[in-house]
């Protein structure tokens, strides 16, 4: 009998604010330990949170984003626990009311496309971190990362299978940050996911669930998974039972390790925090952020094969991150005839690969949209052929300058006189008269040869269209 | 010096005929002549209130004084004040030196008011008597086998003696009316949002307030005054055009319907205590005031209500105390768990630890709504008592406290009986009102207060009536003897 895989992912997206969701100490990242931890974020006596607006709108971003209820009445409650990177003996999060209600999200696996309900996403503080090793037989704790503010995005158990799930979390990683709520830096861990698995026989009830936590990037969630379900399904098979608890994925070996051994039944008496007030979300609020919602990567997809006749595939590229996307869109805007065709073959081909190949983010490239659209212009108005296009992007990349101070003192210019490629067209013909012979017998495929031999001649500048026109003039004679 | 009212020491003060530097000197000696039997001192700050009175001195000679520039002041422990330990009466804060000023605090910084020291008071905030201090009970200015109320009881205890002209103190349950009823001052509890909780150790959010503790009305309405206003620090401050809470000092009560409710003099009141009320009563009647009777039917509810809420508030506001980074911690703790338990187990007192238990308890899952949401229930139906209460009259009269002051050890091993002497203060907090306690008499040489309640904002009106009786009564200039 076969198996189900059934898993849910909550997804802590760290919002790009300047300051923590309650005080206002900063919240760069790297900083001295506690240097950025201020006495509301110490949890010193007397202090009291004041919440960060700038995280009000952002979570509504995001409710938009997924389709879901925003929550008109939101409440943030205490999660009681102690914890000694905890502060205050309670985390400050929502309960009963979240920020955002029941939404969905659209997925992509293989082709075949499915919507995966995402339960809630709500307002909450990081808490900070412990430090072991630093003083030798003590713990530290570094408070700087207390009180960060986080949106956490719970799903519904609704992904089947590793793949569905990073699926997910990728789609959700790009809509945080093509909304600009969250940087999306894995490594720094300001987005965070842990998965929920669990297995089934077909038609029962939802089996036991292990959670998986602390995995940062979408390579190790897949395996992680996949090692997960074989696990839960050989354990079950051999009779054995999955115990409800937090296993962390090791890398090098490519298994989940069980963290805690001694599995409590956390009783967070949760209440509302009587420190705070109520969020109230108006229409009026909420109709301003929709107005200011930047196009979202589903739809920027749709509208580049509709608009501009591109695949399916070259849209994907194009949209892969907001970055990228709004790139390709200046490019586009500054060449000259805005051949969209030819912005798009080279932003997926020359671009892509050129980033792909230093390991770089669309932010981090050394050529800008300026520098792009310089170059097509180039090729646009037949200073340069594509092939010499080539030489040029690289000359770019390297540092070497614009397209044009390029092609200037690389003598790198197309030689469309025609008299010098007439020049050049002869001296080929003088010197092959024999395939010149061959050709006019009827073996056609010889102007390939005649062709290829031209451009040699003229070091790549000659312009390739005006070549076959005056070859073909000159063999017809 | 300390038989001037505040009024009297203002006049002289910007008149130039004495120093801020004399009179917190004058109070400085008679702080070090009679606290050590009084006890009403945690921390005693000669340095800081000398220099404070000079800087004062320099403030009143520029001629860009306040009112209350150079009067001195007494802050109940519980107020954080930058450089001097804040214990909140607890062995867990006994090292704890606050590296910031309250709201309070720095707002009566700013006016130039020397700070004498900080007031002993129940650990926390918690308890009617101050017994439960760390640093031991604090005596009833009037009587020394008495306890002087509580929480705020080191404050009352230093207004009746005489041992500071003006303290501030915070109410949660009745902790300002309560200990000023029993030690013969006056203290206003101000509607919740009024003065900024930034900086005062909390012991329960949703109802603890800051306000004044004085000799007479007028001088809690310039002190609160001082105190009140918005502060963007604290979510709860209410945003609402500057007050001046002394704006109807002076005006008649003619006509004014004062509320009598049936359910206040029942049954647990003192036959005495009760005289005591109906005389100061009729003489607001005599005024020109006009008595009508209502009804608050959910009273009995209160006390059940506030020791769920309170306590679960309080077992998360306390979960800060942990031994990790500030107060008490245990030593050589074997582990984590170790170092929690011991610190908080050696760190926080008895009733504190019953409360947070209690707490605790109330809010963990199976229990949450049969206790805490039951609780806020009693909460709605106790304010509403109120609101329709105030649909017939503009003031509620009553008694503060069932008894005058009881005895040092009387209750300690009842907390329950303990609990009862906030019967009629509590509801006030569960509505979030404003409540003031004015000197009325005495049963035996133990004092008694009025208890004054109106709707939200009323501190005007209120700080009025009690000044109007104020007028025409002196109960609230009577001093102990032996502080004369």
């Amino acid at each position: 009998m076969s198996w189900e895989v059934v898993i849910g992912l909550e997804i802590h997206a760290q919002l790009t604010t300047n300051t923590k969701i309650f005080s206002g100490a900063s919240i760069a990242y790297g900083a001295q330990p506690n240097t950025q931890a201020c006495p509301i974020d110490v949890g010193m006596p007397g202090m009291l949170p004041v919440l960060n607006e700038a995280v009000i709108g952002k979570s509504v971003m995001l409710g938009l984003a997924l389709d879901a209820e925003i929550g008109r009445k939101s409440v943030f409650d205490r999660k009681n626990y102690f914890y000694p990177d905890l502060p205050k003996g309670y985390q400050t999060s929502q309960f009963n009311y979240p920020i955002v209600g029941k939404g969905k999200l659209e997925i992509e696996v293989d082709g075949v496309k499915k919507t995966i309900g995402v339960t809630r996403a709500h307002l909450e503080e990081d808490a900070g971190k412990s430090i072991h090793g630093a003083v030798a037989g003590q713990t530290g704790i570094d408070l700087n990362r207390a009180g960060t503010p986080l949106l956490e995005i719970v799903s519904d158990p609704d992904l089947s299978s590793a793949k569905e799930a990073v699926a997910y979390a990728r789609k959700m990683h790009e809509l945080v940050q093509y909304l600009g709520i969250c940087d999306g830096n894995m490594q720094e861990g300001s987005f965070r996911v842990d998965s929920n698995v669990s297995v089934r026989r077909p038609g029962e009830p939802l089996g036991t669930r292990a959670e998986l936590k602390n995995i940062n990037s979408f390579r190790f969630i897949e395996k992680a998974i996949e090692f997960e379900i074989e696990r839960q399904i050989e354990l079950l098979e051999s009779g054995g039972k999955v115990v409800q608890e937090t296993r962390l994925y090791d890398s090098e070996n490519d298994v989940t390790r069980s963290m805690r051994t001694k599995e409590e039944a956390n009783d967070y008496r949760y209440f509302p925090c009587p420190d705070l007030l109520p969020v109230v979300i108006t229409e009026e609020t909420i109709e301003q952020i929709n107005a200011s919602m930047p196009e979202l990567p589903d739809a920027k997809r749709a509208r580049y094969v509709a608009d501009f006749g591109l695949s399916d595939y070259d849209a994907g590229v194009l949209t892969g991150s907001r970055d990228m996307a709004e790139f390709f869109e200046s490019v586009v805007e500054k060449t000259a005839a805005k051949d969209i065709k030819l912005c798009a073959n080279w932003m997926t081909s020359g671009f892509s690969g050129a980033l792909n190949k230093g390991g770089l983010t669309v932010k981090q490239s050394p050529i800008d949209a300026d520098k792009m659209a310089g170059m097509l212009n180039r090729i646009i108005d037949n200073t340069i052929s594509g092939k010499i296009a080539k030489q040029v992007f690289d000359a770019m990349w390297n540092g070497e300058g614009s397209a044009d101070e390029i092609i200037e003192s690389k003598g790198l210019k197309q030689i469309t006189d025609s008299g010098a490629i007439e020049a050049l067209v002869d001296e080929v013909l003088a010197n092959n008269p024999s395939q010149v012979e061959a050709y006019k017998g009827g073996q056609e495929k010889m102007l390939g040869y005649f062709v290829g031999q031209i451009m040699k001649a003229s070091g790549g500048q000659a312009n390739p269209g005006q070549v076959n026109q005056i070859l073909k003039a000159k063999l017809s004679d | 010096m300390h038989n001037l009212t505040i009024k009297q020491m203002s006049e002289k003060l910007h008149a130039g005929e004495i120093t801020s530097v004399q009179l917190t000197q004058h109070y400085l000696d008679r702080i070090s002549k009679y606290d050590t039997e009084l006890n009403a001192y945690v921390s005693v700050t000669p340095e800081l209130a000398m220099m404070m009175a000079e800087q004062a001195d320099k403030k009143l000679a520029s001629g860009e004084a306040d009112l209350l520039t150079g009067i001195p002041v007494a802050h109940k422990d519980i107020f954080c004040t930058d450089g001097v330990k804040t214990s909140c009466s607890s062995k867990m804060l006994d090292n704890f030196i606050a590296p910031y000023d309250a709201h309070v605090v720095s707002q009566l910084k700013k006016v130039g008011m020397p700070i004498l020291g900080k007031t002993n008071m129940d650990e926390f905030a918690m308890g009617s008597s101050s017994e439960s201090s760390y640093y031991g009970p604090t005596k009833n200015p009037w009587n020394h086998q008495a306890v002087p109320g509580g929480s705020s009881g080191g404050a009352a205890a230093v207004i009746a003696a005489g041992l500071a002209p003006m303290a501030t103190g915070t109410d949660t349950g009745g902790s300002i009316r309560q200990p000023a009823s029993f030690c013969g001052i006056t203290g206003i509890k101000p509607t919740y949002g009024s003065v900024s909780r930034f900086g005062i150790v909390a012991y329960a959010s949703s109802f603890d307030q800051a306000g004044p503790m004085t000799r007479s009305a007028q001088d809690s309405a310039w002190l609160l005054n001082a105190m009140a206003g918005f502060d963007e620090r604290d979510s709860t401050s209410l945003q609402r055009e500057a007050v001046d809470y002394a704006a109807e000092l002076g005006q008649s009560l003619k006509g004014l319907k004062v509320g009598v409710p049936a359910e206040y003099f029942g049954e647990g009141l003192d036959a005495d205590v009760e005289a005591v009320v109906r005389d100061a009563i009729a003489e607001v009647e005599k005024l020109g005031a006009e008595v009508v009777e209502v009804h608050l039917p959910n009273k009995d509810l209160a006390v059940p209500s506030y020791y769920v809420l309170a306590p679960a508030e309080a077992s998360s506001n306390l979960s800060r105390f942990d031994g990790v980074r500030f107060g008490y911690r245990c030593e050589n703790p074997k582990d984590l768990e170790d170092l929690y338990k011991r610190s908080r187990s050696e760190g926080l007192g008895a009733e504190v630890k019953r409360r947070i238990m209690v707490g605790a308890y109330a809010l963990s899952a199976g229990y949450y709504d049969a206790y805490y949401l039951k609780a806020q229930k009693l909460r709605r139906m106790v304010r509403d008592d109120f609101t329709k209460a105030f649909e017939s009259c503009d003031v509620i009269m009553g008694p503060v406290a069932p008894t005058p002051a009881f005895n040092i050890g009387e209750k300690t091993d009842d907390p329950t009986s303990m609990y009862l002497a906030d019967l009629y203060t509590i509801p006030v907090n569960l509505a979030g009102l404003p409540g003031i306690s004015v000197p009325a008499g005495f049963v035996n040489d133990r004092p008694v207060g009025l208890h004054i309640v109106g709707p939200y904002f009323s501190e005007t009106k209120l700080l009025n009536v009690a000044h109007q009786y104020q007028q025409v009564t002196d109960w609230h200039t009577r001093m102990p003897a032996q502080y004369q």
